[in-house]
């Protein structure tokens, strides 16, 4: 009896759990998941919860509930692996050995990271979406809020789902129109990014959204720390921006266990070097990584971890017939980008295309626009949810190839000559 | 515009940054960096050659990331390159411009 041991049970972990129980013999392999947390969200629908678009409780699920049979679920932290041993030592003590193991302990919020973001603001004045709590409290903030300076940070471009802050700022938009007091909020965009928009296809097709919605863009501000007295931010370069109300998208940062477990990448964001195209860790052959948990230069976003756990699925069924790796990531992301009033765009892309416009061949839905708002992309956002618990999560297959297409996609010299 | 007439000539991208990684030599990354009105000091090179390696590694990066780095901290990265470091230091370091995926 062979042991598959994935640390991690969000939705990377249980996807590759899910789909490699359909091809392992049970007889043969024993898969186990350890996670510390019981519930499993369903992290796009944070983004809905500040404006009461979705209710806390739809977007939670007990994790048990969500494994084939004959997946073994253990809820347990772990304290460290052990490469070199092929062991896995539990925070209470107990050890687990493994042939082949998966990372998928993700990406977290360290608000703690920035001196003064966690201040007595905290849930105040001061928010994040990132998180249930932060989510349902901001909720109850902007439920009661009668306007003011609102303005939205990103603490750091190497965040988990990169669009999401400018969706939230699209959506402040329609809800404080919707709720008559539009006049009396300002938005403001601050990022250390050089725009809110970075890619020239996106930056063209796109950018026209943040001057309909008078949103202001602050770009090349990198957040050293936060006044709570004064309520401002402050850049590295000593510049400041007031706030009434901040939302904050703080540095994210992999797990605990990754550092204690001395695997991370020397910068000591706790991600773990991995080879983009196999997932195969760079420390040992017998290790793998998969979504937020990586250091590969992809969006950190459950799609990517959708097409990673395709590929990673055929590597480790390679690996373990001691056959070459026949399949590679491309780097493939498909993100809705929610643009408000029921509409929103799409955007498909890989390491080395940038997203272009077009159509998106998706069958039963029909085609969808890229890089251009349509109510069916958000009506595709909202039927994701189901999607996502009900095919995603179970390891069945959708209809997108993890290989970026570029069926349908206007490429360079076409543009051009529009 | 796609040629830089000061710099040696090398394909750039419509925001001047190196279209080949290849490409890169110390000439060039000199000439662009005068046009921030930087001269290249030793600790300049060290950290462009950190971002080439960590380009070449595959690894996504960030201003904090170059802070982790053991070369620099932040803000001695921010005096080195003054106004957006890694977009400059990236776009002399002849490797692409940090973006989102937007």
């Amino acid at each position: 009896m062979k042991t598959i041991l994935i640390l991690g049970g969000g939705t990377a972990g249980t996807m590759m759990a899910n789909k490699l129980r359909k091809q392992l013999p049970i007889d043969d392999y024993k898969i186990q998941v350890i996670d510390k947390d019981e519930n499993h969200y369903y992290q796009p629908g944070f983004l809905f919860i500040p404006f009461g678009i979705y209710q806390p409780e739809e977007v939670v699920k007990k994790k048990k509930d969500l494994f084939s049979p004959y997946i073994d679920f253990i809820l347990a932290e772990v304290d460290r692996i052990e490469v070199e041993s092929n062991l896995v030592i539990l925070k209470n003590g107990a050890t687990l050995s493994y042939d082949v193991l998966i990372i998928a302990t993700g990406s977290q919020v360290v608000p703690e990271e920035t001196p003064q973001l966690k201040g007595k603001l905290w849930y105040k004045d001061i928010f994040d979406f990132y998180t249930y709590e932060g989510s349902v409290k901001l909720a109850e903030k902007l439920a009661n809020w009668q306007g003011g300076r609102l303005v939205i940070n990103l603490a750091e471009t190497i965040i988990k789902c990169p669009v999401a802050p400018l969706e939230f700022t699209f959506l402040a938009d329609a809800y404080f129109t919707e709720k008559g007091i539009r006049d009396k909020v300002s938005i403001t965009y601050v990022t250390p990014l050089p725009g809110a928009f970075t890619k020239p296809k996106a930056t063209k097709m796109l950018s026209q959204l943040l001057i309909e919605k008078s949103i202001e863009v602050i770009p090349d501000f990198y957040l050293q720390s936060v006044d709570n007295e004064r309520k401002v931010l402050i850049s590295y370069d000593e510049k400041e921006v007031p706030f009434d109300l901040l939302v904050s998208i703080p540095v994210n940062k992999g797990s605990d266990v990754i550092e204690r477990s001395n695997i991370g990448d020397e910068d000591g964001l706790n991600f773990v070097p991995t080879d983009k195209y196999t997932l195969q860790a760079k420390a040992k052959e017998n290790i793998f990584i998969i979504g937020d948990a990586t250091n590969v230069p992809a969006s950190k976003a459950g799609s990517v971890a959708h097409f990673e756990a395709e590929v990673l699925t055929e590597n480790i069924l390679s690996y373990i017939k001691g056959e070459p790796f026949k399949e590679k990531f491309d780097g493939h992301s498909n993100c809705f980008i929610e643009t408000g009033y029921g509409k929103a765009a799409l955007i498909d892309f890989n390491y080395t295309t940038e997203p272009l416009p077009g159509k998106f061949p998706f069958a039963g839905l029909g085609p969808l626009a890229l890089l251009q708002e349509s109510r069916i992309n958000h009506w595709g956002k909202l039927a994701f949810k189901w999607v996502y618990w009900n095919m995603l999560l179970t390891g069945k297959k959708i209809p997108i190839s993890h290989q970026m297409s570029m069926a349908g996609k206007i490429n360079e010299e076409e543009l051009i000559k529009k | 515009m796609n040629t830089l007439t000061s710099a040696p000539t090398l394909q750039v991208n419509e925001e001047g940054y190196l279209k080949n990684y290849q490409d890169w030599n110390r000439d060039w990354a000199t000439e662009i960096a005068h046009q921030y009105n930087i001269s290249l000091t030793p600790k300049h090179w060290d950290v462009l050659n950190w971002l080439r390696a960590k380009q070449a590694e595959g690894t996504a990066l960030s201003v904090r990331k170059v802070g982790n780095s053991g070369i620099v901290d932040i803000k001695e990265f921010y005096a080195l390159f003054p106004g957006g470091p890694l977009k400059i230091s990236s776009r002399i370091a002849g490797i692409p411009k940090p973006a989102s995926c937007i």
